[in-house]
């Protein structure tokens, strides 16, 4: 079903720019998804991840650049583009007087499946959605969950090769949403490729194989998950001392081990350094800590998390951490 | 664009009416209060331009507020279908965009054709009687769909334009109102202020009811203008004229609405 060799990706966007009257959305975003992968689209609201979207869902026109989704041009073939997509925006695409099953027959009907095949597919779809005691009721009566299920499975109707979704999970309960991960996961499986936009950094954390950061309309960062952790930060261990007045001590030990003045937070009596490498220096901190008489209640490690790339990467002008900080989320 | 989309389309607006037939009865209502009240309850204190009865002046005019109940609701629906963002997944799926409206006008035609049958049978009860052979009787009522359907298109004109349910709840009211008393529809344009006599010669309401009136052989208002000389051709024209602005209008409206 997929136009392409097997080599090539099967979305690939090269150059997107995109204004709204005065605003640019989008100013030159390129990417590409494989075939059985994962693209995580991050940024911060108003990056320009649904214009993204709604560009190579052929939603919109992009100004300029170029967008090929399953070997076809999105601008100039959009009906070819839509035998062979899903999509699944913020907001549930479905029709809510109608029943759940009355909205996957409408739909695959309108996908030629017949009149008999869009019963069937419809039926297998509420099944594999846990939809089927669900299935006969009016959709503006589904939970928050019951509907972005409903619209997943509105979006698999013809088994499209590439699957397009729009912060799939905000707003769904944690359960919820750990439900759709394991059913986003059999896709790719089974060889779909999926390009997500979330808010979540766990979820593309968990789910994506490659990640490009957006901000500004512009890519900012790419690459695996793995690769943009490693190239921003290395770990942070995290010193708690006992008693307060030990803070200053424990500090001067921590700039003579490390060379570099820690992060301290005043208000919860703890320090910050970053581990440059290995655990030499773990121990070197130790005995620099002891020697000093300080007494640590508490120490630990914290590998960087795709959060940290992220505000790291969209947040360049935060203020910078100092010895008189009160405290302040990182 | 596809025949079979349209029909699954259409059929999706059907099931919409069996869910909430509260827009037939918006429909349906307020031509039948009129006919009730100035049919029934007042038909003696009116007198008939010509000579004859009330009623069978009536119902033509009646027959036509079908089509000017039907905007509002027409209206209100695509407006929803933007909201509800079931246009995003239609513009996702290879479906001729032409099959979203052709199929929900069709529905709501279907639909108003059923009111009209209803204020029919109930004119029928009062009293109505056409006067004319079967043909210039069947010939009246493809014009009054004619008219309905482009009312139908009027509607979604509307819907696209306002948006919000309640600007289009209010709107709709308004061009009921305003259109059927600025009208040959309930008394003659002669008895309107001088000023006003031509506004309602030329409203499209004025001239598909003096057309009816004509086909079923009711007693007829005198109609100034064109239209007076020439119901018949006045009719078809008028009703051409509104699909001809109001279909591509109202597409143009839906592309760039579902673009935003």
């Amino acid at each position: 079903m997929t136009g392409g060799r097997a080599t090539s990706p099967i979305v690939r966007a090269d150059g997107l720019r995109k204004r709204h009257g005065d605003v640019v959305a989008l100013d030159g975003v390129s990417l590409e998804l494989d075939a059985g992968s994962v693209l995580g689209l991050l940024g911060p609201n108003g990056a320009g991840k649904t214009t993204t979207v709604r560009i190579l869902s052929t939603l919109i026109r992009a100004d300029s650049g170029h967008a090929e989704v399953a070997g076809f041009d999105v601008a100039r073939q959009p009906r070819e583009v839509r035998r062979r997509i899903g999509m699944v925006g913020q907001y549930a695409a479905l029709d809510g007087l109608l029943t759940g099953r009355e909205n996957l027959v409408l739909l695959g009907r309108l996908l030629h499946l017949g009149r008999a095949g869009a019963r069937t597919r419809a039926g297998e779809l509420l099944d594999r959605f846990g939809l089927r005691d669900a299935a006969d009721r009016p959709v503006r009566t589904y939970s928050g969950g019951m509907r972005r299920r409903l619209d997943l499975a509105a979006s698999l109707l013809a088994h499209p090769p590439v699957l397009f979704l729009d912060e799939p999970t905000t707003g769904l309960d944690p359960v919820s949403r750990a439900e759709l991960w394991v059913v986003i996961e059999e896709l790719v499986a089974d060889g779909v490729g999926v390009l997500l936009t979330t808010q979540y950094l766990e979820e593309a954390d968990r789910l994506a194989n490659q990640v490009v950061v957006i901000d500004h309309g512009q890519v900012i960062a790419g690459g695996s998950p793995e690769s943009l952790k490693r190239g921003v930060r290395t770990s942070r261990l995290e010193i708690t001392v006992a008693r307060a007045d030990a803070l200053t001590d424990a500090c001067d030990a921590l700039t003579r081990v490390s060379g570099t003045k820690p992060d301290v937070d005043v208000v919860a009596g703890s320090i910050s350094v970053f581990l440059q490498d290995s655990l030499d220096q773990l121990s070197a901190i130790a005995q620099a800590l002891q020697a000093a008489g300080v007494e640590v209640a508490d120490l630990a490690v914290h590998r960087p998390t795709l959060e940290d790339v992220f505000i790291e990467l969209t947040a360049p002008h935060r203020a910078p951490v100092t010895t008189d900080a009160v405290g302040g989320p990182r | 664009m596809n025949g079979s989309d349209v029909m699954v389309l259409t059929g999706r607006h059907l099931l919409h009416f069996r869910r909430s037939p509260g827009r037939f009865i918006g429909i349906a209502m307020n031509p039948l209060v009129m006919l009730l009240a100035m049919g029934y309850l007042f038909r003696r204190s009116i007198v008939v331009p010509g000579s004859g009865d009330y009623v069978d002046f009536l119902m033509a005019g009646v027959a036509a507020q079908v089509g000017l109940a039907s905007v509002g609701p027409a209206a209100i629906g695509v407006s929803a279908d933007l909201r509800e963002g079931i246009v995003d997944r239609f513009r996702t799926m290879p479906v001729a965009q032409a099959s979203v409206l052709l199929g929900r006008t069709v529905a709501d035609l279907l639909l108003s054709a059923v009111a009209l049958l209803v204020v029919t049978t109930v004119g029928l009860m009062l009293g109505w009687r056409p006067h004319t052979g079967a043909w210039s009787v069947i010939v009246g009522f493809g014009l009054l769909l004619g008219f309905l359907y482009a009312m139908e298109w009027f509607g979604v004109v509307l819907g696209l334009l306002l948006r919000e349910a309640e600007t289009i709840d209010s709107i709709g009211a308004l061009v009921l109102v305003l259109l059927s008393f600025l009208s040959s529809a309930f008394l003659s344009i002669q008895g309107l202020p001088e000023w006003i006599r031509p506004i309602a010669a030329w409203n499209p309401v004025s001239v598909v009811v003096s057309a009816c009136r004509l086909l079923w052989g009711s007693p007829a208002a005198p109609t100034p203008g064109l239209p007076g000389q020439y119901p018949l051709a006045a009719a078809w024209a008028t009703v051409v004229l509104l699909l001809v602005v109001f279909v591509p209008l109202a597409s143009h409206l839906y592309r760039r609405a579902a673009e935003r």
